[in-house]
């Protein structure tokens, strides 16, 4: 016990003598959360909105209004010809033209419905979609409001869209869940991979080896600290997420910690496996990066929905502990959700951390290769 | 008397607080085995560095085959051959590739470097093994190989950093006929060296200790001041004399 | 006398390479062994397999009467190592180091500290220094003091001095001495052939087999030729002449002096002398010298190499 508790506080002083990591794993958390939640949002505001309205009559008067009072969108430009929106377009004066037929009132009298053409900079899609989202849906607004006073009460069936526990479709939101798991992969897991390979590489593993330290307590030394340090990162965010920037925990916040402990378990045993398998750092770092990382970030349903991708990703989505955590944490902290909706996700994260281990410890040496 | 091909004139490098290399003054003449010992720390690095216009000097003046160390260090990289027990050759490339590798980066044209390669392979024994991965020869023909590409390009001196460190003492000796020889065609050699017997095959030698050149004399006049019968006895005495101040 | 360590047949191969083969000795308890061969010689290989972090391909090889093979834990727990590299932290301090080890072996710094004391001394003004930051003689001399912390009975020293400038490299070899005074058996490996001579016995080790084991004199004693040490200002030019001689059997450079063996028998030094004199070597100094180790080693070398030609 005097010999692992020794170990132990050698770890904690390579974490807090290499300053540059030190700043990494705990700035990190800071930085990132910063990032996601101010720099890099999916909302978009004052969208500069050209219009050409070839009608001039009371209900295009009346759209315009109300696109402009929605706050989404300012006009920034009356458009008088056609050729002018490319124009416009590519001098950058507008990210969206609405165009109105020429008539446009009368035909809506006569007919029950007239055109309104949307046109949007498909350079970047992800703008364009979500601007043309919002001017739809300000539309169908439109068109309910009136169709009320018109038809003196009768109602027609209409979807309204409601955007059930994240009603302003914010996207810090999103992003805290998938930023505490990417937080916890990396350090977790990199960070481990990392400490055990630079002791094979500095030759210390033979001393270790050759002292009469177990192999268990070896691993176990190197996990204690960064579990700590893992489970204080997630204290961080969770609480920075809470106080920055408003983002509720509808559940319980035992459970999510609990959770959070399973998963930090998970991302260690991929790092001790990782280790386990390389001799060196780089090798370690980038089977960490590659192997890890970019999963979690582009496959775990973090940025982009596991549903919307192909068969064969989604098929692999299903490996990434992170996908599972995602789901986990999404549920507690935005629906309330308790432990009989999650247990599934649970067990999956918990068969993979034995499933690690298993292989990490037939894996794992006590001599050198 | 030849022509001097490195000259130092109270040479020195601080690093903050700490002299790596204190006034250091000397001049190797063209053609001779110059001998540069030291304990660990004693400043040699630090001062080969700079001699071979890796590390800009703090105080002091230095030309290295007739050019200004401060001015000129991109001819004097030119001038010069390095080589270190640390880093000779690539091992994944094949000895003719490594041959190839070296003539091309100090600017050889094709036609001369090819001419090169077939007749340093023939007077290195190497036809045989020429497309051979550099990992499977054996070590002393790789030292052979690394001395020969780093005068390859036909510099006036060449830096030998520990070239026979942890190598036998016949793979040793081979590498010093090799040294013995460029020296005879006029090449100077600078080198260091942790073995004191090869201090001995050194036409002068200059003796650091702590930043500074503490002797530098013939291997025999050194051993008939100091009344030894060996330069280790030599070292010991200068190294520990030092220490004990 | 009591065996601290025995190997028998031991060879290891990685993949093509033959790093050991058939690899045979015994290591008395309190003796001072050393293991000389240059680099790739297989000199880490033989200490991971003795100090149980490889396991050997063939034979067997016992350490403290245990089995590397089945015994492993309990070897671990009574031996010293100190691998090829500095392996230790260089991000703790001197102090931290030491009672790091300390403590893993299980024991205190304050318990042993009497075995230690003399290297260790040297090093306690710098105790906080960072491992790191050491001279090359400062950290050879730290890790000493963290294989010997828990007062092994046998110390795996894998070349020691390597890198390290003479002055450190003699002080280190007093140390040895005066640690085998204190019991502790000793296998220390070097690729300096000066080292040689401070060891009870050596073994000569040559791309992955033994040449030789004997004690220094016993070693010299193979040479089995006579050896004449000649001297002239122009050194270079009297080995060229002396390879040129059909008489030649080897000419080496050794220090100030050359080495030189014929192939004839029962030579004289003056007839030697008059022969070079006729060459045009005037004031050359020939003399008949007892060969050293590294004479020895080169010998039996050669000997080795004419052997695979042929």
């Amino acid at each position: 016990m005097r010999s692992f508790r020794a170990f132990l506080l050698k770890e904690f002083y390579h974490i807090f003598r290499d300053r540059r990591t030190a700043a990494i794993l705990f700035g990190m958390p800071l930085i990132q959360l910063l990032l996601f939640g101010f720099a890099i949002r999916n909302e978009i505001e004052e969208v500069k909105l050209g219009i050409y309205d070839q009608s001039h009559d009371v209900v295009t008067k009346e759209i315009t209004d109300k696109l402009v009072s929605s706050g989404y969108f300012l006009v920034t430009q009356a458009l008088h010809t056609q050729a002018e929106i490319e124009r416009a377009f590519s001098v950058g004066t507008i990210t969206e033209a609405i165009v109105f037929e020429p008539g446009f009132a009368a035909r809506l009298q006569r007919e029950g419905k007239a055109d309104v053409q949307v046109i949007t900079d498909g350079s970047n899609p992800n703008v364009s979609r979500i601007i043309t989202g919002y001017t739809a849906s300000v539309l169908r607004e439109y068109r309910n409001d009136s169709a009320k006073m018109a038809a003196g009460g009768v109602v027609g069936v209409e979807a309204v869209p409601l955007m059930m526990f994240n009603p302003a479709l914010k996207s810090v939101y999103l992003f805290v869940p998938g930023l505490m798991a990417l937080i916890l992969m990396l350090v977790s897991a990199l960070m481990t991979s990392i400490s055990i390979t630079r002791e094979k590489e500095t030759g210390t593993m033979e001393l270790l080896l050759v002292s009469s330290l177990r192999p268990v307590q070896i691993i176990v030394g190197k996990v204690v600290p960064y579990l700590l340090l893992s489970f204080v990162n997630v204290v961080t965010v969770v609480a920075l997420a809470s106080l920055v920037f408003g983002v509720p925990c509808r559940g319980s916040l035992l459970l999510l910690m609990l959770e959070s402990l399973l998963f930090i378990t998970t991302a260690l045993s991929l790092g001790i496996f990782i280790s386990s398998i390389t001799s060196s750092q780089q090798v370690a770092m980038m089977i960490s990066l590659a192997g890890l990382l970019l999963p979690t970030i582009l496959l775990s349903g973090f940025i982009f929905p596991v549903a919307s991708m192909p068969l064969p990703l989604r098929l692999i989505s299903n490996l990434i502990p992170a996908k599972w955590y995602l789901i986990i944490v999404r549920g507690i902290m935005l629906k309330g959700t308790t432990f009989s909706y999650i247990w599934k996700e649970s067990l999956i994260l918990l068969m993979m951390t034995l499933t690690l281990i298993a292989a990490s410890i037939k894996k794992f040496s006590v001599r050198l290769q | 008397m030849s022509e001097t091909v490195i000259h130092t004139e109270k040479l020195s490098k601080r690093f903050g607080d700490f002299v790596a290399v204190d006034a250091l003054s000397f001049s190797v003449r063209g053609g001779e085995i110059f001998g540069f010992l030291g304990a660990n720390g004693a400043g040699k690095t630090t001062a080969i560095r700079m001699l071979t216009g890796l590390l800009a000097p703090t105080s002091g003046s230095a030309t290295v085959a007739g050019f200004d160390l401060y001015t000129s260090s991109e001819q004097i990289k030119r001038n010069i051959g390095y080589m270190s027990q640390r880093f000779s050759l690539y091992d994944d490339l094949t000895v003719r590739e490594n041959i190839r590798f070296f003539a091309g980066i100090y600017g050889l044209s094709g036609k001369v470097i090819k001419e090169k390669t077939s007749s340093l392979l023939e007077t290195l024994g190497l036809v045989e093994v020429a497309d051979a991965r550099l990992a499977s020869l054996p070590l002393g023909w790789k030292q052979k190989l690394a001395f020969s590409v780093a005068i390859l390009h036909e510099p006036k001196i060449v830096f030998l950093d520990e070239p026979t460190g942890g190598v036998d003492p016949v793979t040793r000796r081979r590498f010093w006929d090799m040294i013995y020889e460029a020296s005879e065609r006029g090449l100077t050699i600078f080198v260091t060296t942790h073995y004191m017997d090869e201090a001995e095959y050194c036409d002068r030698l200059c003796i650091m200790v702590n930043g500074r050149a503490a002797v530098l004399d013939t291997p025999e006049a050194m051993k008939r001041h100091y009344g030894a019968e060996s330069m280790n006895e030599v070292f010991l005495h200068l190294a520990r004399g030092k220490q004990a101040e | 006398m009591k065996e601290a360590l025995l190997a028998e047949g031991v060879g290891k191969r990685f993949g093509a390479v033959n790093a050991l083969q058939d690899i045979t000795f015994a290591v008395g308890e309190g003796e001072l062994f050393g293991i000389i061969g240059a680099d790739g010689a297989g000199k880490t290989t033989l200490f991971r397999i003795l100090t149980t972090l490889l396991l050997p391909d063939e034979g067997s090889a016992e350490v403290l009467g245990l089995d590397v093979e089945r015994s492993w834990r309990e070897i671990r727990r009574r031996i010293g190592y100190m691998p090829g590299r500095f392996s230790l932290y260089p991000d703790l301090s001197v102090e931290e180091n030491l009672r790091f080890f300390a403590t893993v072996f299980g024991t205190t710094v304050e318990k042993n500290y009497e075995l230690i004391r003399e290297i260790y001394s040297q090093l306690e003004p710098f105790k906080t220094r960072r491992a790191g930051k050491l001279s090359g003689g400062m950290k050879q001399k730290l890790a000493l003091s963290c294989a010997l912390v828990h007062r092994p009975a046998l110390l795996f020293l894998d070349e020691p001095t390597t890198g390290v400038d003479a002055v450190s490299r003699s002080e280190f070899w007093q140390m040895l001495r005066r640690l085998k005074e204190q019991g502790i058996t000793i296998l220390v490996s070097t690729p300096y052939m000066d080292e040689a001579g401070l060891c009870d016995r050596i073994a000569f080790m040559q791309e992955g087999g033994v040449l030789a084991i004997d004690s220094p004199a016993g070693i010299t004693a193979l040479f089995g030729k006579q050896l004449f040490a000649i001297r002239h200002t122009q050194t270079w030019q009297l080995i060229t002449a002396l390879r040129s001689s059909p008489n030649a059997s080897s000419v080496y450079a050794f220090g100030s002096a050359v080495h030189y063996t014929d192939k004839r028998s029962a030579l004289r030094a003056d007839e030697l002398l008059a022969d070079l004199q006729a060459k045009g070597f005037e004031g050359a100094e020939v003399r008949q010298i007892e060969p050293g180790i590294e004479d020895t080693f080169m010998a039996l070398m050669e000997k080795r190499t004419e052997a695979a030609h042929e």
